[in-house]
């Protein structure tokens, strides 16, 4: 049942779960703290990540540069998640379940048009010229990009840190996620705080769906790939926890590339298993905090 | 006449279709504390959430120095100038002691001494040596200093506190007491809800009692202590 592999194959296995560790990071990363702020699980966030990765293969059939086409996409994604929070998810305020409806309405919605405007063909673009060669290290060649993915995901890890456990605004989110109720009666704009976080949470899936898409690649159903992957790494790490979406997303990442090359009949056991006994053992996650 | 801080007149506040508040009138005067007194489930607790807008009166009105706040939504109220000091403190507790004040500084009205950290500092030295430390960890005394730090920081008209001395040794009730005696001294505006009667005859001005989401008492501190049968009808203790 267990595939072996040589030395040279886990070399190669680690840097491809290290970038997806690093894409299910920026993925995850507003996942789990939409889901923290908003106690709702965003069934749209694949959409996102997917919508994300086509408008930025579409900038960059355009001729602009891929760092640029990346930031676009955020931007429009960013406008895209704040309507969806502020004329659609506000008008279900407090109502949980309907709420989640609507998002895995919008994520069948958002699939077809998809479909409609990009086809059914995958795009794959290339990786930004300067990150097309590999690195040497260890007699061994590495693919510069998926290098850089890390990189990209480290960097947008440590801002995103620092906003939410440094600055005033991020102390202001925690204490939502803490209590919602009472963070509102001490005078702090809840409602804004959502629609902030969730127009962040959709500009990060969209980045997140452009740098990917030299390596995955965007076709129709990596949306319901993707949302899957960032539900495992937010239950494994814990709801609201940035730490908790991180160490998640590289547990996954790993168990993701290994698990299929070691034991392709298992895969989804070893996906999945973790977080089924994450649930019963410590349902509040690796990093998440007990309810008080 | 001068407006009264808080007026509550004829409100009734339903949880869904279990109507607890009825017709509930109290007036709050500036620079006084009314004290709130009843059961447990008598619906203090009920009256609070309403005042600060968690739970949106079905009926009758709520003024604020005259503005009405019904309706409104809390976080609207508490920049209007509300504070609530929440039954069983209710800490942020992942933030940590500094980062709990911080987040509920609001801009002071004109003209009013602003409450600011070195203030609630100086009030609460022991919040001062504990800042770094996670609410969370804190004992029950402190989480309630911070409680009320926290209510200071939005540098409230109206100062709501429920059941500050819940759960507290003898000797952090006596503290929390004195804290209270000084916030008055400085002029601040409170509603103080209290199953301990003695602490509240002996910081109150005005006394208002509810049982069963209703008011049946409404007087003088001095009224009430000579009450004994209203004591001994609505609260149960002599
Ligand atoms: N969230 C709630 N949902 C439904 N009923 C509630 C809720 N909170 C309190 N009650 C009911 O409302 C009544 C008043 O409760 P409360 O205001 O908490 O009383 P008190 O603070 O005076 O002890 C009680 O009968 C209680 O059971
Ligand atoms: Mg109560």
């Amino acid at each position: 049942m267990m595939v072996q592999i040589t030395s040279a194959q886990a070399a190669i296995l680690a840097v491809n779960s290290i970038a997806l560790g690093g894409l299910l990071f920026l993925l995850s990363a507003g996942f789990s703290l939409i889901f923290g702020l908003m106690r709702i699980p965003n069934l749209v966030h694949g959409s996102f990540f997917m919508l994300g990765g086509y408008f930025g293969v579409t900038f960059l059939d355009r001729g602009v540069n891929f760092w640029l086409a990346a930031l676009l996409s955020a931007a429009a994604m960013a406008v895209i998640g704040g309507l969806i929070e502020r004329f659609l998810l506000r008008r279900l305020e407090g109502q949980i379940l309907p709420q989640v409806l609507l998002t895995l309405g919008l994520a069948f919605i958002i699939a077809d048009i998809c479909l409609m405007v990009w086809t059914g063909d995958p795009w794959q673009p290339s990786p930004p010229p300067e990150l097309r060669g590999t690195a040497q290290a260890f007699g061994m060649f590495f693919p510069l990009y998926r290098l850089a993915i890390l990189g990209v995901a480290v960097v947008i890890a440590i801002a995103l840190w620092l906003m939410v456990d440094r600055t005033r605004l991020g102390a202001m989110i925690r204490a939502g996620v803490d209590d919602p109720v009472i963070a509102r009666v001490m005078g702090i704009k809840v409602s804004q705080l959502f629609t902030l976080i969730f127009c962040l949470g959709a500009a990060l899936a969209a980045f997140a769906g452009v740098m990917g898409a030299p390596y995955l690649s965007v076709y129709p159903g990596l949306d319901f790939e993707m949302l899957p992957l960032a539900l495992i790494v937010v239950i494994l790490g814990g709801t609201g926890s940035l730490l908790g979406a991180l160490v998640g997303s590289f547990l996954i990442g790993f168990l993701y590339n290994f698990g299929q090359a070691m034991f392709p009949d298992l895969a989804y056991v070893i996906l999945f298993l973790p977080m089924v006994l994450v649930l019963v053992l410590r349902p509040q996650g690796l990093f998440g905090r007990v309810e008080a | 006449m001068a407006t009264e801080a808080l007026t509550l007149s004829g409100v009734d506040a339903y949880y869904g279709d279990s109507h607890v508040l009825h017709d509930v009138s109290f007036a709050l005067q500036p620079g006084r504390l009314l004290g709130l007194l009843g059961r447990n489930g008598a619906g203090k607790t009920t009256c609070m959430s309403t005042i600060v807008g968690i739970l949106k009166p079905r009926r009758g009105d709520i003024r604020l120095f005259g503005e009405s706040v019904a309706g409104l939504a809390p976080d609207v109220i508490a920049r209007k100038g509300i504070g609530l000091v929440p039954q069983g403190r209710r800490t942020f507790r992942s933030l940590t002691v500094r980062e709990n004040l911080v987040v509920a500084a609001q801009p002071p009205r004109h003209g009013e001494a602003a409450w600011t950290l070195d203030r609630v500092f100086a009030l609460f030295p022991r919040l001062k040596e504990r800042q770094a430390q996670l609410a969370g960890s804190l004992s029950g005394g402190e989480q309630q200093m911070l409680a009320i730090g926290r209510a200071l920081m939005g540098n409230p008209r109206v100062l709501l506190m429920d059941e500050p001395s819940e759960g507290l040794a003898p000797q952090i009730v006596a503290e929390v007491g004195r804290t209270i005696d000084r916030l008055k001294a400085e002029g601040q505006s409170i509603v103080l809800v209290e199953q301990n009667v003695k602490l509240t005859l002996n910081l109150a001005d005005e006394v208002v009692i509810i049982n069963t989401g209703r008011v049946v008492f409404q007087g003088s501190a001095r009224e009430l202590e000579g009450n004994e049968a209203v004591i001994s009808q609505h609260l149960g203790v002599f």
